[in-house]
């Protein structure tokens, strides 16, 4: 096996048998210890798989296949169900396998810190270690079936995080109030998950094979079946996405789950629908994609204004920022709807900054409610007066989320309306269009926010805040300011390696 | 990359190093002390930021000879291009000059005037507001050098982000943040077409970069709407009607600040975009004509809406939007140098009355001027400066304002007159007829400034003397001029606003402003003899004897009245004037309104519909078990009967399917 392919392997096993042994180790400490230390060689991990990529290029590139992974790992698994352990990883994928790595492991220093509510710290750490390996298999796995496998791994812990850890308080009625956004989440998204599992054996029983690698570009598959498995898939990673109207699942469950849950699940989770959107739904039917493109656009906008609007109206902290991820997953999803190479290029990069910026801005939305325990805008007030600091990085990260040129979130929002624009057209103008007004609709509510908290007067839960902030904090959110900074300035940190991939991918659309 | 696109790349570069410095400062401290101590610092990064950067833009006016340009890919969006680069002539030179300099009067400025109240409780707040200043500097360089319209739109809405700070800076004042809010997000409603049009430009030429996008043959249709997609973000920065209403009330900033928005930054920033894109918009009809209604109908609204301020910094307010109607309508009957000309002017000049007026708020406590009087007397350096400053804005020669608008003037004439000019004649007409009413208009409103602030006698209630929000400096009580370090600022910008008009006779000077030719007919500009900035025709008598008029009036107004207000002769109109022909409510009424009442029905039907029908599959699903669950637990007779017919109609199903087969 090259060095390539077990760091491959590594990058899922640390994490998985870092979940073994902190579920394992009898002292609270020590394992969250263990858990940052699996999540810490992870990352590392992560970060060296492009090492090395040239010679993976070159070995890959004489099959011309429209999937060209740096490096691969290739096993049979089960074989009556198409089933191989084959993974892979590309200049689409790596991105979003080091966000992954990183917000696990900057959420593993965080629960060092700080364990929520009443819940049992190590347990915590063993489940987001356990949600690192779904989330990570997902984006590395090169088999349709294996694919389906890790998508689904993530749910059932993601779940008991939202419902050991979420809710407000300990009280009956915030518990419960957990507890049924933990059951949404699960149910609505194992509806999708449904609808792709039968995708997937749509595609696998006419394809006869499970390779995405070979499926990709469609060759294999009628158009009719294309039609049908897009259908089907689309719809699934819809839900995930979320696509509105399959949204409402997200607010609750990231205003419900604890910190750390709501990090991951906006960081990364909302990643593996885009993610597979692109190289599952689009890559293996790309003619039921040519033909839905302009439905998912329309719907695309339709979130970027709905989800805006009613961040407007929102009167939650948390919840609106929960509500402000429909949004700018709707610039992501108009970026692939065109079908183009700047607007997927530009879905890739939406989709990371969405991952650095919401997970920043769920951290002080965190901060904020532990601190003055509620979330309610019409109590939080006047946050400069007395936390600077969090005010001030508040005001950062929800000038990020608005698109700012020269921070993360600008060149995915710009360069989706840009796409739109280029794609042409009655339709498309209008989408654009539209989805430029929505961008300023995003800097209404995010304004409105600013000026609801950290202007005016203290209010009594805001006056009792002290301006310090525990190194923790810092740890956590440190890595992501310089993040959102750096994706700002040099975009080719993420596109730089997509730009091949992406290239290649709409090669092969019809 | 030469001398010159090294000398540009840096002038960015180097406030901008300097305000994130400045930014890591901690924002407060236990100790005194250390509370003096990282407020020296912040200063020291604040000027060290500023005067770098003016040393820059200096040499780089020296050392730039023509257009210079280098750039490098950013970034490759699918086929797109987008490059990091400068794109470096006199005019940029010459601007960055101007906003510099401004930058440092107002850094120096700001180190005086944020130590108000009282000297125990110096407000603790400079260090961030330094670093957003020179941030602030660094947006607009970056606008003034870009070679890239995407890095172009990064310094233009860092820009509108660092107004926004700034101008919530004053924690004092409820009403900072709401007009913060309004001035980021109108200039943001602007920025919608200004992204889309730039959207348009870039695909239409596979790239960004501003020679690029210059060089492409775009179709009539393509330029023509994405001109006026430009025009409607240049509205929202430089403050054009429709979307001039957020200037008025930035005014809730504090006042160095009002001096750098209105004088070389921010407002500017339209004005000089359109001029970097001249090209395209000269070839464009449809959008010059646009623009130059739109620069008349704001030329006039903001000097009407002057007449009837009595807060002093609002009249300096509309009077800006005023005069940027004069700069776009410069740009409208096709002639940049005359807009940039005036923008140089202008910027002096504005930010020399503003720092002024800051004094003068400063000594007396208020910002009303029916609450000022006499200061001239107490005040007389102010006073002297304000003076050169209002003589400068309403046109008076030689003083640098009366030479710009009368290039202005001399423009809008020619192209009505004689049809030269990109636009059609009409447009001429109409920006000419309006700056000359424009001329009468402003000379009233800055005569009744100078009368109601500096003359007559003093009806000072000074600063409340438990408020120390307003408190004068020291404990004397009579206003005073303000100490050296606000002194010095104002006096030196005196200077550029008297005699900076008279660099329009310079040659030199207006090659500077020249457009820059494409890169393929260079070789044509040096056979051309520049276009001169000043022109003195016998017209020119047309506006100074409005001059006379308009101030003559307000002079006669306030001599009848017994030095009253003059503005009483404005009777009914008045408080339409004052409230700026309440297009406030109506942007109230037709935007902000529908728009909230949208987001609550987006809520309620996002929650009771898109939602209610995920919880209503729930319940039914639910539902339909239990009911299932009681028709399954029936008693042992049904239960039986049940069985009995299931076997029934199981075996008749059987025997049919078996008779048919």
């Amino acid at each position: 096996m090259t060095s390539g392919g077990f760091l491959l392997l590594a990058v899922l096993a640390v994490p998985a048998f870092g979940a073994l042994a902190v579920a394992a180790i009898p002292r609270d400490r020590a394992a969250r210890l263990v858990g940052v230390i699996a999540a810490t060689l992870t990352l590392v991990a992560a970060v060296a798989l492009p090492v090395g990529r040239n010679q993976g290029w070159t070995a890959y590139a004489a099959t011309a296949a429209a999937v060209r992974p740096w490096h691969a790992v290739d096993l049979p698994w089960a074989p009556g169900l198409e089933l191989r352990f084959h993974l892979g990883v590309d200049g689409i994928s790596w991105p979003l396998v080091a966000l992954t790595a990183l917000l696990t492991l900057l959420c593993c220093v965080y629960t060092l810190w700080r364990v929520p509510g009443r819940g049992d710290g190590r347990a915590l750490v063993a489940l987001l270690l356990v949600v690192e390996v779904g989330i990570l298999g997902t984006f590395l796995a090169l088999d349709l079936v294996l694919f389906f496998l890790f998508f689904e791994v993530v749910l059932l812990p993601m779940y008991a995080i939202i419902v050991g850890w979420g809710g407000d308080g300990a009280d009956p009625a915030s518990r419960d109030a957990g507890r049924r956004a933990g059951r949404k989440f699960a149910l609505y998204t194992l509806s999708g998950s449904v609808l792709l599992l039968v995708g997937v054996y749509v595609v696998v029983a006419a394809a006869g094979t499970a390779d995405i690698v070979a499926l990709t570009g469609g060759t294999e598959l009628s158009r009719t079946t294309q039609l049908a498995a897009f259908s089907l898939l689309a719809l699934a990673f819809a839900v995930k996405s979320p696509l509105w109207p399959l949204h409402s699942w997200l607010p609750d469950a990231h205003t419900q789950a604890p910190t750390v849950g709501s990090v991951l699940l906006a960081g990364v989770l909302l990643k593996m629908g885009t993610y597979g959107l692109i190289r599952v739904a689009v890559g293996v039917a790309p003619e039921g994609a040519r033909w839905a493109a302009p439905a998912l656009g329309v719907l695309a906008v339709a979130a970027i204004l709905i989800g805006s609007l009613v961040c407007l109206a929102q009167t939650e902290l948390k919840r609106l920022i929960a509500y402000s991820s429909v949004g700018h997953m709707g610039f992501v999803l108009l970026g692939v709807a065109t079908l183009t190479a700047t607007g997927i290029q530009a879905a890739l990069v939406g989709n990371v900054a969405h991952g650095i910026i919401t997970a920043l801005l769920f951290f002080l939305a965190g901060a904020i409610k532990d601190r003055t325990h509620t979330g309610a805008l019409s109590e939080l007030s006047g946050l400069r007066e007395t936390a600077p600091r969090l005010s001030g990085l508040l005001a950062f990260a929800a000038v990020a989320s608005l698109g700012l040129p020269g921070l993360a979130g600008f060149w995915g929002e710009a360069f989706a309306v840009v796409a739109a624009v280029e794609s042409g057209g009655a339709l498309w103008t209008t989408l654009a269009v539209s989805a430029a007004i929505g961008g300023a609709l995003t800097a209404a509510y995010l304004l409105r926010l600013l000026r609801r908290v950290t202007h005016g007067e203290p209010t009594p839960a805001v006056a009792v805040l002290g301006p310090g902030l525990a190194t923790a904090e810092l740890a956590a959110w440190t890595p992501l300011v310089l993040l959102t900074l750096a994706v700002g300035l040099a975009p080719t940190l993420v596109l730089g390696i997509a730009e091949a991939p992406v290239e290649a991918l709409v090669g092969v659309l019809p | 990359m030469n001398t010159t696109t090294l000398l540009g790349a840096l002038l960015p570069f180097v406030p901008m190093t300097a305000g994130l410095a400045g930014l890591l400062l901690p924002p407060s401290s236990h100790t005194a002390t250390g509370q003096d101590a990282i407020r020296r610092v912040a200063a020291i990064l604040g000027v060290v930021g500023a005067t770098g950067s003016l040393a820059l833009a200096v040499a780089l006016l020296v050392t730039v000879d023509g257009p210079a340009e280098s750039s490098t890919t950013w970034i490759e969006l699918g086929g797109l291009t987008v490059t990091l680069g400068v794109r470096l002539d006199g005019a940029a030179s010459l601007i960055a000059v101007a906003v510099t300099t401004v930058a440092v009067a107002v850094q120096i400025y700001s180190i005086g005037y944020l130590r108000q109240g009282s000297p125990d409780e110096p407000d603790h707040r400079y260090p961030p507001y330094a670093a957003q200043v020179n941030l602030f500097t660094a947006a607009m360089l970056l606008v003034v050098v870009s070679g890239d319209l995407v890095m172009l739109l990064v310094g233009w809405e860092v820009m509108g982000l660092c107004s926004y700070l700034l101008i919530a800076h004053d924690r004092r004042l409820p009403e900072a943040p709401a007009a913060a809010m309004k001035a980021f997000l109108v200039t943001r409603v602007g920025d919608v077409g200004f992204l889309l049009g730039i959207a348009l430009f870039g695909v239409s030429a596979g790239s960004f970069r501003i020679a690029d996008v210059l060089a492409h043959e775009h179709s009539a249709a393509t330029r023509t709407i994405a001109c006026l997609l430009l025009l409607a973000g240049v509205a929202g920065k430089s403050a054009q009607f429709p979307l001039h209403t957020w200037l008025p009330d930035a005014m809730a900033g504090p006042t160095p600040i009002s001096a750098l928005i209105h004088a070389a930054t921010m407002v500017a920033a339209g004005v000089y975009a359109v001029t970097r894109l001249w090209p395209l918009f000269e070839a464009t009809p449809t959008a010059l004509t646009v623009l130059g209604v739109m620069a008349s109908v704001t030329l006039l609204l903001g000097a009407l809406a002057a007449t009837a301020q009595d807060d002093i910094k609002r009249v300096l307010a509309w009077s800006t939007v005023s005069q940027i109607g004069y700069l776009t309508g410069a740009l409208a009957v096709g002639s940049p140098p005359a807009a940039l000309f005036h923008l140089l002017t202008h910027a002096a000049f504005k930010a020399l009355l503003f720092l002024a007026a800051g004094a003068v708020i400063h000594a007396v406590g208020t910002t009303l001027m029916s609450r000022m009087g006499g200061l001239r007397h107490s005040m007389p350096v102010t006073f002297w400066c304000t003076v050169i400053g209002l003589g400068a804005l309403a046109g008076v020669p030689p003083l640098s304002g009366f030479w710009s608008k009368e290039g202005v003037l001399a423009a809008a004439e020619k192209a009505a007159l004689h049809g030269d000019g990109a636009a059609p004649g009409s447009v001429g007409w109409l920006v000419w007829l309006a700056g000359l009413v424009g001329v009468a208009v402003t000379a009233w409103y800055a005569t009744r400034l100078l009368l109601c602030t500096f003359f007559g006698t003093p009806r000072t209630p000074l600063a409340h003397p438990k408020d120390p929000a307003v408190g004068p400096w020291g404990t004397d009580r009579t206003p005073h001029d303000p100490p050296a370090v606000l002194r010095w600022p104002v006096l030196a910008l005196a200077v550029p606003a008297a005699l900076l008009g008279l660099l329009g006779f310079s040659n030199w000077f207006s090659r500077q402003l020249q457009p820059t030719p494409p890169a393929a007919s260079d070789a044509m500009s040096d056979l051309m003899p520049p276009a001169g900035l000043i022109h003195l025709t016998p017209t020119v008598l047309l506006p100074l004897a409005l001059l006379v008029v308009g101030a003559g009036l307000a002079w006669a107004g306030w001599r009848r009245g017994g030095g009253a207000d003059p503005v009483v002769a404005l009777g009914p109109l008045r408080s339409v004037f004052a409230r700026a022909f309440r297009l406030d409510d109506l942007q109230r009424t037709v935007v902000v309104r529908p728009t909230v009442v949208l987001a609550r029905t987006a809520r309620a039907a996002d929650e009771r519909v898109v939602d209610g029908a995920v919880t209503g599959t729930g319940r039914a699903a639910r539902s339909l078990g239990n009911g299932l669950d009681t028709l399954h637990r029936a008693a042992l007779p049904r239960a039986a009967a049940a069985v009995l017919a299931g076997a029934l109609l199981l075996g008749l199903a059987a025997a049919l399917i078996g008779v048919t087969a």
